[in-house]
């Protein structure tokens, strides 16, 4: 088959190209949606969906699910709040970084128990969506942390700008090429999709699924955890509620990115433009003046429309063990 | 869960029958259900609550509500006060009607329910408290949105939901006395859903879509803060002001920002006080929660009901620059 011809037949270009119809029908209504900057705003506040789902990916690709992303989420932003809060002085990294080992703890925990105690992983996250949450009410008491509480550089560091670029889309953009060389090129990425494409084989081939599960919990949960600063620093609140209910967010952007809840399945470049997606339906709402009432509704519906025609074509091609590199 | 839950009901349906006018010689327990634990507003009420229970003596304090704001997690919290048979109950409500038939059910259970700051529907209720009256609330919107523009430009709302009570109300208020400021222009309303990321970005959008727009106007706590973030973000300071209702500990920062001129809220505190003093009232038996009832209030005086069942605590403060590091160190 000709290259341009696979090209246009992939559903990831079809997805592309709704993506890119969404943005000339809102720039129809509200020219303003087409300008550079907006583009900017836009991918600026889709970013940490971006990086959200690409961490529920490798959970998804190994035929489990991690529930409990946003929890971890706004978990790890109150600590890191609360750090700022102990230690004004700490460079905007370092709280980067520390906020990625929360959450790559927590998401351990999700992932010991899935593994070494053999409990499903929708039954695990089902339960720690509830505890990591639950946690950051005594934490505080409940009380926010506000913005002046926190550090000039937690707020700053993000919102610091690269190339045009601040450092929220940055990350989303090397996170995305990160997890786009591990899963298509890495031994170590490679096994995650044998072990969820068919795991009984993958057991034949000397890879444990359920210790290839625990890797991608905790690869989801430290993108979580950073994801917790990153939030908390745009919003400059911390509190309970902090991405209430923005899992279900997360797991659609990947179904809409055509990666299969059966596992196996599933290209970075899709998860990137199902969260894009979302992200450009979301902002779009708003700036045409769509009214409240509605919104919900429309969002349904257009997001169900995206997965019947991503969908469309889908063959899975006999039983294989691994798929060809194309990730 | 199911046969703990069909447990707690056998024993409520037992008391109940004991409930009545017991209460005289016992300590007399009085609930103050919130929207959701952790809200500064709410803790600040908390201690007026307990100030006020502090005064009566004869009172204990039962300060509780679920950790999320919703009606679901509200009405599991009625439902268990309902088995400790508490005397009475005042609640701020997450939903006006989804509380009714529990609340219902509390009142034939003996329990004397009061609702203050968000209200429950009549039926649900005998009496309620409002924090402002609505009026006040508009009235005090609107010189906000002109303050600091001098009465002169396009404004916009950022509320919660579009089915929030308080909220439609108030900007109905508002809308009403808007006609008193004749350079003032509400440009649209729009909603955050109470949500953070939400609120950002239609603030964002409305930024981008509505270049003229000078002030804008957030009645809610999550949307002022993040209203002032995305002004701050945008680089809009000094050309757009962001005002309404929210806590001065939540805002004493973006009001150093400059971001926000000034705001306004009714004393919490007060209003905590207030509630569990009418709350008392009528557990005691001291006053009859009909139409003109006047309660009192400790040393707030006394506050009397309309013919709906509303009382009014007082009209809101106002917060700037003069006054707001003060009262953040409160609440």
């Amino acid at each position: 088959m000709p290259i341009s011809a696979s090209f246009l037949r992939q559903r990831e270009t079809a997805l592309a190209g709704i993506i890119i119809l969404l943005i000339f029908l809102v720039g129809l209504r509200a020219p303003i949606f087409l300008t550079p900057s907006s583009f900017r705003e836009v991918f600026s506040d889709t970013s940490i969906l971006i990086i959200l789902a690409l961490g529920e990916m490798t959970v998804i690709l190994t035929r489990g699910i991690d529930l409990s992303v946003a929890s971890n989420l706004a978990l790890t932003g109150m600590l890191t709040a609360m750090l700022s809060v102990a230690a004004p002085s700490l460079p905007g990294i370092v709280h980067l970084a520390l906020a990625a080992l929360m959450g790559l703890a927590l998401g351990a925990i999700n992932g010991l128990l899935v593994w070494r105690v053999g409990i499903p992983s929708i039954v695990v996250t089902l339960g720690t969506l509830s505890i990591y949450r639950g946690v950051i009410f005594p934490l505080r008491g409940g009380a926010w942390v506000n913005s002046n509480e926190m550090s000039p550089s937690f707020l700053g560091f993000p919102r610091f700008t690269l190339l045009g670029l601040d450092i929220f889309s940055w990350l989303a953009i090397l996170i995305a090429i990160a997890i786009w060389f591990v899963l298509a090129h890495a031994r170590f990425g490679r096994k995650l999709y044998a072990a969820g494409g068919n795991p009984r084989a993958a057991v034949y081939t000397g890879i444990d699924p359920a210790r290839e599960q625990f890797v991608a919990f905790c690869i989801s949960g430290a993108l979580a955890g950073l994801c917790g600063y990153l939030w908390v620093s745009r919003y400059a609140v911390a509190y309970v509620e902090t991405a209430l209910g923005f899992e279900l967010q997360v797991i659609a952007a990947c179904v809409i990115g055509g990666i299969s809840i059966a596992g196996g399945i599933g290209r970075v470049i899709g998860c990137v433009l199902g969260a894009l997606f979302l992200g450009v339906v979301k902002n779009a709402l708003p700036t045409i003046g769509v009214s409240p009432f509605w919104q919900m509704g429309i969002s349904g519906v257009v997001i169900v429309i995206a997965v019947i025609l991503n969908a469309r074509g889908e063959r899975r091609e006999g039983r294989r063990i691994l798929r060809p590199a194309t990730a | 869960m199911q046969r703990r839950q069909v447990l707690a009901a056998s024993a409520a349906l037992g008391l109940a029958f004991s409930a009545g006018s017991s209460f005289a010689a016992d300590k007399a327990r009085i609930a103050m259900v919130v929207k959701a634990l952790g809200i500064g507003f709410f803790e600040a009420a908390h201690r007026g609550g307990d100030e006020a229970a502090k005064e009566l003596g004869n009172l204990e304090l039962i300060y509780t509500g679920p950790t999320t704001t919703t009606a679901e997690g509200q009405i599991e919290t009625v439902n268990s006060l309902i088995a400790q048979r508490v005397n009475a109950i005042a609640i701020t409500a997450n939903d006006t009607d989804a509380l009714v038939p529990i609340l219902k059910r509390a009142m034939q259970r003996g329990i004397s329910v009061i609702s203050w700051d968000s209200a429950v529907a009549p039926a649900g209720r005998q009496a309620n408290l409002e924090p402002s009256s609505t009026k006040l609330i508009g009235e005090t919107l609107v010189k906000l949105a002109a303050a600091p523009i001098a009465g002169k430009g396009e404004i916009a709302i950022l509320s919660t939901t579009p089915t929030a009570t308080n909220q439609n109300n108030w900007i109905a208020a508002m809308k009403e006395a808007l006609p008193s400021q004749a350079g003032l222009k509400l440009i649209t309303t729009v909603y955050g859903e109470d949500l953070a990321d939400k609120s950002y970005r239609e603030t964002v959008a409305l930024l981008q879509g509505h270049p003229e727009v000078k002030v804008i106007v957030a009645p809610t706590s999550i949307g002022i803060v993040a209203a002032a973030q995305a002004v701050e973000d945008q680089h809009k300071v000094g050309q757009v002001f962001v005002t309404g209702l929210g806590l001065p500990s939540e805002l004493v920062g973006h009001v150093k920002q400059g971001s926000v001129a000034s705001f306004a809220i009714w004393n919490p505190v007060d209003l905590g006080y207030a509630a569990v003093y009418m709350a008392y009232d009528i557990a005691s038996g001291k006053v009859k929660p009909s139409p003109g009832a006047s309660f009192p209030v400790g040393r707030l005086g006394a506050r009397s009901l309309d013919d709906k069942g509303n009382a009014v605590l007082g009209p809101p403060t106002i917060y700037d620059k003069s006054n707001v590091e003060q009262a953040a160190k409160l609440f």
